[in-house]
């Protein structure tokens, strides 16, 4: 063989090893680091209080604690969320978060909205936005009502208001 | 385009240097002699660089505290994708660095390259072996199972044994009593805080030293024309670096890491084994009894290490070739028959019991959580072959529905119906009916309720001396005095947790005659053949 010959071999053969060793431990990494944890305790329904508590039409804030399931631990933690109860008994609760940044907002009675201290972001009751740089209507939990007992379930963005 | 390249190119070059010391760096001259013999260095080196890699990303979800650190590596183990690899690799990673560290101090001393003026890089490998070695020994606690704690305890009361500095080498890994949450830190400090730095510099140093005496000839090659670094001996590590790879990969892959059980200081029964390279150490100690014990344990290892260090000076002769160095094949031989002959002793006499384990917490334990009805429906369901049919999850055929689809589930007594009589229930169902006493058909529902998607794999995995057991536990009516997980009735004890309260021995004698061990104990005594007894006791033995 001639040494030029061998030569390219040699060469084309240390950078496709080595192509070879760095997808081979770069792709397991990126799949270890991005792909989700396999969640094997699901979020369960919460009771937050009695039905006959909440009252129609005016936004009341309520807590409740949750087991949280954080990378290897389970934490039980302090949840609110605004409950709304209508004349016909429907029920919505919103996530405590301004879907701006993620500050706490609170229900300004005088305006009948909500509101965001932080950068001025209003919601109506039915978590609309009505002003300010709110990009998205406010989360929504899951709600179900269990006799006199109202229960949430995981919040979510409710996928029609999506922004 | 490609003009445009070659100016970046320049100038990266003009302001830094980099491609003229990388160009300097591979077109180096070396021995004529150089091939296949020397590629372990580098090898070893990539295997750091592996270590480094793999160490950091398990860091990433790894929580360094004792309780913690345990359930942090069960989760990188059984929740997320890539952990058991990660695992798999720095585990493996590690014995195959030090196995290619021995084998690169190997080739040269046996090719004498140590010798003047090579005396000072010997001496920084030997040092870089002693690290590799600190990497074993410290990152073995890291897990936190009972292999992590007892064989720490084990290392660290050898350490408080050496002569004179004992008692300050045992307070410095925090060792001083037990082990605990100061020892952990440490250890953890030393594996990712101190020792990677020291390699790494050692290993600059190391590379230096090699670049300027050059790589070692053979005897009689001085005179030979040189050749360059590059490419045909880089092609030769790379080639060597990839075969090691591929064995690490495929170990990493194919050879699952067991996890044991959460480190239990109060477990008396727990024998503890260090890891296969430190072996002959362990058996080396129980030559040495009483006072002597020091001998083996600081004395001798110490001088082995003064030896090894001090080689370049022992041996000052000139270079001679490979072939009339009978004296270091001699030598070799004779510490590798030693290695293996102790290894080999330490295996042997290693206890069934101890090198096995019962239970793997590196895949999920969800069938710890079921009552022993539950678990002894996982038994019927093996018994009866419901996976010829029915799917469970990924497993199992489609013929059936999917068992863990828990719209099928209605209640234990529709299922039972449905057991009994399949086509009564379902009309044109052609499954058979299920051969089973009622209290068994019981169990064998009680389980199907508890299956879901999530938990298919975990629970139908169970070992199966844990679902024997629970059959014996159910068969003799256990649970009519008994709790299992809260489920059976309060008249004795509850049983989880019992591995912490009371010995087999106490438990089998129990067996034999309650009222004796436990006086006023109205527990009938009961007699189990040899299998039944042990898988029950493996059972009653892994309850949480």
């Amino acid at each position: 063989m001639p040494p030029h010959t061998r030569r390219t071999f040699y060469v084309a053969a240390i950078y496709g090893i080595w192509g070879l060793i760095t997808a081979a431990l770069g792709l397991p990494a990126l799949i270890y680091l991005l792909v989700p944890p396999r969640m094997r305790r699901q979020n369960e329904w919460v009771e937050v209080g009695k039905m006959a508590q909440i009252p129609i039409g005016t936004p009341v804030e309520m807590t409740f604690r949750r087991m949280r399931v954080d990378g290897w631990k389970v934490v039980s933690e302090q949840n609110s969320a605004w409950v709304v109860k209508s004349p016909n008994n429907q029920i919505t609760a919103f996530g405590p978060q301004c879907t701006h940044l993620g500050c706490a907002y609170h229900w300004d009675e005088a305006k009948n909205e909500f509101v965001c201290p932080c950068h001025n972001s209003m919601f109506s009751i039915e978590g609309k936005v009505l002003g300010g740089p709110a990009p998205r209507p406010l989360d929504q939990y899951e709600t179900k009502v269990q006799g006199a007992t109202l229960l949430l379930g995981r919040l979510q963005t409710p996928p029609e208001q999506s922004a | 385009m490609r003009a445009h390249w070659n100016r970046i190119n320049d100038w990266l070059d003009h302001r830094t240097g980099v491609h003229t010391a990388v160009r300097k760096f591979l077109y180096e001259d070396i021995p004529a002699s150089s091939g296949w013999h020397q590629v372990f260095g580098s090898v070893g080196l990539f295997l750091f660089l592996v270590q480094a890699f793999t160490g950091a990303l398990l860091a990433f979800n790894y929580a360094p505290t004792p309780g913690d650190a345990y359930n942090s590596l069960r989760y990188i183990l059984t929740e997320l994708t890539g952990g058991r690899l990660m695992r798999g690799l720095h585990h493996w990673g590690a014995s195959l660095m030090i196995t290619v560290v021995v084998l690169h101090m190997i080739q040269v001393f046996l090719f004498g390259a140590y010798k003047k003026p090579r005396e000072a890089t010997w001496m920084v490998g030997v040092v870089l072996l002693l690290l590799t070695l600190a990497y074993g020994l410290t990152g073995y606690l890291l897990p936190w199972d009972n292999r992590a704690y007892w064989g720490t305890v084990v290392a660290t009361n050898i350490a408080s044994q050496a002569p004179l500095l004992g008692p300050y080498l045992s307070r410095l890994l925090g060792g001083q009593g037990s082990i605990g949450v100061v020892t952990f830190a440490r250890f953890f400090g030393l594996h990712v805080l101190l020792l990677p730095p020291a390699t790494a510099f050692l290993i600059a140093v190391h590379v230096y030293l090699v670049r300027k005496h050059g790589v070692a000839p053979a005897p009689g090659d001085e005179l030979v024309p040189k050749k360059k670094f590059y490419p045909e001996q880089v092609f030769k590590d790379t080639m060597a670096i990839f075969a090691a790879f591929a064995i690490l990969f495929v170990m990493a892959v194919a050879v699952r890491v067991p996890l044991e059980q959460l480190a239990d200081p109060t477990d008396t029964s727990y024998v503890p084994r260090p890891e296969w390279y430190f072996l002959f150490l362990f058996q080396l100690l129980k030559l040495f009894t009483g006072p002597l014990e020091v001998v083996g344990s600081v004395v001798l290892p110490g001088l082995a290490v003064l030896a090894l260090i001090l080689v370049p000076f022992i041996d000052r002769g000139q270079m001679v070739r490979l072939t009339r160095r009978t004296f270091a094949f001699g030598f070799v031989a004779l510490a590798a028959i030693g290695w293996t002959g102790l290894t080999a002793a330490a295996v042997i006499t290693t206890p069934k019991e101890a090198s096995q384990v019962a239970v793997d917490y590196s895949a999920p334990t969800d069938w710890m959580e079921l009552s022993s009805e539950e678990l002894a429906g996982v038994g019927h369901f093996r018994q009866e072959n419901c996976v010829s049919c029915h799917a469970v999850g990924d497993t199992g055929s489609k013929i059936g529905p999917d068992l863990t689809r828990t719209t099928i589930h209605r209640n234990a007594a529709w299922m039972i119906q449905h057991f009994k009589s399949p086509a009564g229930v379902r009309p044109g169902s052609a499954m058979p009916p299920i051969q089973l006493s009622d209290s068994q058909l019981n169990s064998l529902a009680a389980f199907l309720l508890k299956l879901n998607p999530q938990n298919a794999t975990a629970l139908s995995d169970a070992p199966d001396f844990a679902v024997q057991g629970a059959l014996v536990y159910q068969a003799h009516g256990c649970n009519a005095c008994h709790k299992v997980n809260g489920v059976g009735v309060d008249v004795g004890p509850s049983l989880n947790g019992l591995a912490q309260r009371r010995s087999r021995s106490w438990v089998e004698d129990h067996f034999a005659d309650p009222s004796k061990l436990s006086p006023g104990s109205i527990m009938p005594p009961f007699k189990f053949s040899k299998r039944d007894l042990d898988n029950l006791m493996a059972y009653l033995f892994v309850l949480p």
